[in-house]
């Protein structure tokens, strides 16, 4: 409980100083005034349609991520697993990247989340369709390593096939990942399908606290094996591949989030998918503060920063944890 | 009155039966080991009979919906796996989870198994970070606060130490003393022929011999299906039975 009312907190202020940061010099009570202002003002718009936007992505993606990665990891009961790992991320990014390549993300605002969207989705198929209705955790993780492999390939072939290195840098900039510039466009495009995945994935709370025990236990406390996995990998791909369509790919926070959270839930995995929801939004939110502080004029890529931070964090956790881990 | 009910229930790998026919059915009171040396399909018969392996025949258990079956029997794989570093007390609520009780008879519950093991001073312990042999326990206590008629158990005495096994044991006998079923495979033959109120046997596949321990471990069974050669003697400290030598 306490755990909770901290993130809850710490997610609040992080959420007020992400709306008033950024580029355009005017005080905390200015913006504030602004954020509700219906007066047109430069500032109202500043306010209203960019920082919010953004603010409202960070908390969603993070939230995404964090419940994810927390799902995920209790499904392979692998502190290594992440949300990535079913080749949703990667899918999602061969779809932007060829609506980047071929023009089409020039031809209407959501053309490239839309097509991120939907390779998002045709990854899904295949994933299910080649871990079959019954299979182990370990055909699903095989299977989403060739996804992301065959996603990955393809990404690189449009970037080699490309007509010229403005289009590359594009991409390249595109899957660096980022919130900046967004609208509230992509926040009514995410959110159904991240909505859909929250749902999903915080109802598998009681199938992975049984799934503690190894699948055969839980089987024979009445959870129905073959329904969580469908539940989680839908989940999963709803709330990663609605967040890598709108912000590119970022990494780590599905990763670190419900390993750092781990100890203070007591293990459970029910306790920490919710935990790790409101971590994520927590990181995401801190790191697109950051990249606006750190460095204002060079548009710091989100997903740069996040890789940066996660990286030796996760070195930190486990120098700390290498005597306790088995 | 049954709690369980096998009829012609057969698993095959490809073309290669594993348990071929099985029928056998488990009453109330009483407290059954599961016999047969590495191979003779006991894990398999009882996973068949969970319903959590595809099967041909009729198990009454498998026809259960999940949550019935939950309610119905406990299951206790033989890998010990304990996925997170939770506390005993959590863990062993975990066999809490098909219930739709209060949460003041889930801690009855829990603190009855935890009893029953002799766990109480672990309850607030990590449960990854005990003893091999202390998880096993830990594992039946979850086992046992599932609460059911039956419970099948493969091989849980296998790594504890001699008193712990006996006290497993007891455990069971007692469980079967108040009327539940428990299905154990175990590999002790001595401590089967002492504790378990009815034997089965179980060889390539098939049952051999079922019945009590006495009629059961004779000696051209126990050399027709595990090939040694053993002592067996009524005392008047109960059922001794020891191993002497393998047979060629």
């Amino acid at each position: 409980m306490k755990l909770t009312a901290f993130l809850i907190c710490l997610c609040l202020v992080l959420f007020v100083i992400s709306l008033v940061t950024g580029t355009t010099p005017v005080s905390v009570w200015h913006s504030f005034a602004s954020l509700f202002a219906t007066d047109g003002s430069p500032m109202s718009v500043v306010m209203q349609q960019i920082r919010l936007p953004r603010a409202l992505l960070a908390v969603m993606i993070g939230a995404s991520l964090g419940v994810s990665g927390a799902a995920m990891q209790g499904y392979l009961r692998n502190p290594l697993a992440e949300p990535g790992l079913i080749g949703v991320s990667a899918a999602a990014g061969l779809g932007a990247v060829l609506a980047l390549q071929t023009g089409l993300a020039a031809a209407f605002a959501l053309a490239l989340p839309l097509s991120a969207l939907l390779a998002a989705l045709i990854a899904v198929a295949m994933i299910l369709t080649l871990a079959g209705p019954r299979g182990a955790a370990l055909t699903l993780i095989l299977a989403g390593i060739a996804i992301s492999a065959l996603a990955s390939a393809f990404t690189s072939l449009v970037l080699n096939l490309s007509p010229n290195p403005f289009a590359a840098a594009e991409i390249v900039f595109w899957m660096l990942g980022s919130l900046a510039d967004r609208s509230f466009a992509h926040v009514w495009l995410a959110l159904p399908f991240m909505a859909v995945g929250w749902l999903l994935l915080g109802s598998l709370g009681r199938g992975l606290d049984a799934l503690t025990l190894g699948e055969d236990a839980a089987a024979a406390m009445g959870v129905r094996l073959s329904g969580l996995r469908l539940a989680l990998v839908i989940g999963t791909a709803a709330c990663v591949g609605a967040g890598t369509a709108v912000a590119g790919s970022i990494g780590f926070v599905g990763l670190v989030v419900p390993h750092v959270l781990r100890p203070f839930v007591g293990g459970q995995p029910s306790r920490l998918l919710w935990a790790s929801a409101l971590g994520g939004a927590a990181m995401v939110l801190a790191a697109d503060i950051a990249v606006r502080v750190a460095l204002p004029d060079r548009d710091l890529k989100l997903g740069v920063l996040m890789a940066l931070v996660g990286a030796p964090l996760f070195l930190h956790l486990i120098y700390k944890t290498r005597g306790t881990l088995q | 009155m049954t709690v369980l009910t096998l009829q012609d229930l057969s698993v095959k790998r490809g073309a290669c039966p594993l348990i071929e026919n099985v029928s056998l059915t488990l009453h109330p009171g009483e407290c059954v080991g599961l016999l047969g040396p590495n191979g003779a399909g006991k894990t398999t018969l009882m996973r068949a009979a969970l319903g959590l392996l595809a099967h041909d025949g009729t198990s009454s258990l498998a026809q259960m919906t999940s949550m019935e079956r939950a309610r119905a029997c406990a299951w206790l794989p033989q890998a010990r796996e304990i996925a997170w570093p939770v506390s005993v007390e959590r863990l062993v609520r975990l066999g809490r989870l098909p219930h739709s009780g209060t949460k003041a008879e889930d801690t009855a519950a829990v603190a009855d198994a935890l009893a029953q093991m002799g766990l109480q001073a672990y309850a607030q312990r990590t449960a990854t970070q005990l003893s091999g042999g202390e998880q096993a326990r830990v594992l039946i206590a979850r086992a046992l606060a599932q609460d059911t008629p039956l419970m099948m158990a493969d091989e849980p005495i296998a790594g504890l130490d001699p008193a712990a096994q006996i006290a497993t044991m007891r455990v069971f006998s007692a469980l079967a003393a108040s009327g539940r079923t428990v299905l154990t495979s175990l590999h002790d033959l001595g401590l089967a022929a002492r504790h378990c109120s009815r034997v089965i046997m179980l060889h390539q596949g098939g049952i051999v011999a079922d019945g009590p321990p006495a009629e059961v471990m004779t000696p051209e069974n126990l050399a027709q299906v595990f090939g040694i050669l053993a002592h067996y003697e009524m005392t008047d400290r109960g059922p001794v039975f020891q191993t002497l030598d393998t047979l060629e």
